[in-house]
């Protein structure tokens, strides 16, 4: 088979890691915020609730949570299947989404109570206060582990396959049993460079929030 | 007519009686000192003043309208409590400026945010952000900062903080501007910077209550002093006779261990 060829189905193949990628962040970092908010609740059984969720979600592998969000449905006796694609995104979503929400906890949780009261005193009013005031702090506070996390995600898209998405390992791997090794180790470039990307972005974000210190 | 009236405020936390019933008033243009040692429920006192605690008991006065009462709820309402709070300016201890705004920014912020409820805001935008941009230049001016304007607070020094922090309190013209142990968090010869614009604003006649470890400077700049012990107003009057010829012995015993120093 030519190169050229491999090359573009490997490239294929690529695509579906990236739409697992954006699709996971579109959802999870919302999502997340919302988790994050209720594991601080001060109603107590909904902390309690969340996080319990948090530390079963964190504490078991997204491979296990990809398996049971295809499969569960049906060993359950439930006559219903998510898409191969689905399941993996719903898992990869819920999974994130737990990660995220503990990275904002740590971002909001850190904002000394000085800076709310000071808001307060100058008769601010809650919403003024989160937009105008704590909010940028925040987002600088979160900018480094969040890039962590989210270089891991785009390499973690790989356990897709274990329900039979074709994303780019399955794919070259294919071509390894043909007795083709060179592609399985060429896949290496292509995560390499999207997380070069992201590594880069990430950077620029951080500079452009140095102006201040929090 | 007092500016502000305190009557039998009590509070306590998880048990712990912090204020134990205090009461006392302030004209216009009076300089509160508030001495004590800590623990003594000075900070606290402060922080309800501010609407940053809320008294289990009592009612706060300004200009002989009840702005709080413990036992009206309707005078605890949030909206009413944030509009109330603009009686009272607060200088805190740790500066708490907004790190991401520079110091005019930190001065103005408040003020534009309060604009945005004037029914002529849409249509005078431009004319009413000038103004508060001119105010608070005015108002850095007047601590000192011309030239540090447009820098931001981890770029300035810790008196400097403060005079912004000061500045900012100010904008907001506030009826009685509380100050709670403004030097405390700063290095002795950055203290002198921040004693001398309140020197000054007492000058101006502006009402302060000032809750401070500064003997020589309550008792030059206050016109009033109270000194507090556990929750109460152990003794109160004027600089000269609570400092001069303290009539308790707790107070004695308080100023002997600051003269020895």
């Amino acid at each position: 088979m030519e190169t050229s060829v491999i090359l573009t189905k490997l490239f294929d193949a690529f695509f579906l890691n990236c739409e697992i990628f954006f699709k996971t962040l579109l959802f999870a970092l919302p999502l997340g915020l919302i988790i994050s908010f209720g594991s601080m609740s001060n109603f107590k059984p909904l902390k309690a609730l969340v996080r319990t969720f948090v530390w079963i979600i964190r504490g078991t592998p997204l491979m296990l949570q990809v398996i049971v969000i295809f499969y569960g449905p049906g060993l359950l006796g439930i006559d219903f299947a998510f898409p191969r694609m689905t399941a993996a995104i719903i898992a990869f979503i819920i999974n994130y989404a737990c990660y995220f929400s503990e990275i904002y906890r740590g971002g909001i949780e850190v904002i000394p109570r000085g800076q709310y009261e000071a808001g307060q005193v100058l008769g601010m009013k809650k919403g003024q206060i989160f937009f105008k005031v704590t909010l940028i702090q925040v987002i600088k506070r979160i900018v480094p582990p969040m890039g962590n996390e989210i270089i891991t995600l785009i390499k973690d898209t790989a356990l897709a396959n274990i329900i039979a998405n074709k994303e780019i390992i399955m794919m070259s791997k294919e071509f390894a049993t043909k007795g083709l090794i060179w592609p399985l180790f060429s896949t290496a470039i292509f995560f390499l460079l999207f997380c070069g990307i992201l590594t880069l972005l990430f950077g620029y974000i951080e500079r452009k929030l140095n102006y201040f210190r929090a | 007519m007092p500016v502000l009236e305190v009557r039998n405020i009590e509070k306590s936390f998880d048990n712990t009686e912090v204020l134990k019933g205090i009461n006392f008033s302030l004209e216009k243009g009076e300089v509160l000192a508030i001495i004590g040692s800590s623990g003594s429920g000075k900070t606290t006192l402060l922080r309800c003043l501010n609407f940053l605690e809320r008294p289990d008991c009592g009612q706060i006065l300004v200009n002989d309208n009840i702005i709080f009462d413990a036992q009206d709820k309707r005078t605890q309402h949030e909206s009413e409590v944030r509009k109330k709070r603009l009686h009272f300016g607060l200088v805190f201890q740790s500066f708490n400026l907004f790190p991401q705004y520079t110091a005019k920014k930190n001065v103005m912020l408040a003020k534009e945010l309060l604009a945005k409820e004037r029914e002529d805001y849409k249509t005078n935008r431009r004319q009413i952000k000038k103004e508060i941009e001119k105010e608070a230049e005015e108002l850095l001016k007047s601590v000192g900062l011309q030239d540090k304007m447009d820098l931001y607070p981890h770029q300035l020094s810790g008196g400097q903080q403060q005079r912004v922090a000061i500045a900012r309190a100010l904008a907001l013209n506030p009826d009685i501007l509380c100050f709670d142990e403004p030097t405390s968090a700063l290095d002795p010869e950055l203290t002198g910077e921040v004693l001398n614009v309140i020197r000054l604003l007492a000058k101006a006649n502006t009402t302060m209550v000032i809750v401070t470890h500064e003997m020589q400077f309550a008792r030059d700049v206050a016109t009033k002093v109270i000194f507090m012990d556990e929750g109460v107003v152990c003794e109160e009057g004027a600089p000269c006779d609570v400092f001069g010829n303290p009539k308790k012995e707790r107070t004695k015993h308080f100023l002997e261990h600051y003269s020895g120093n």
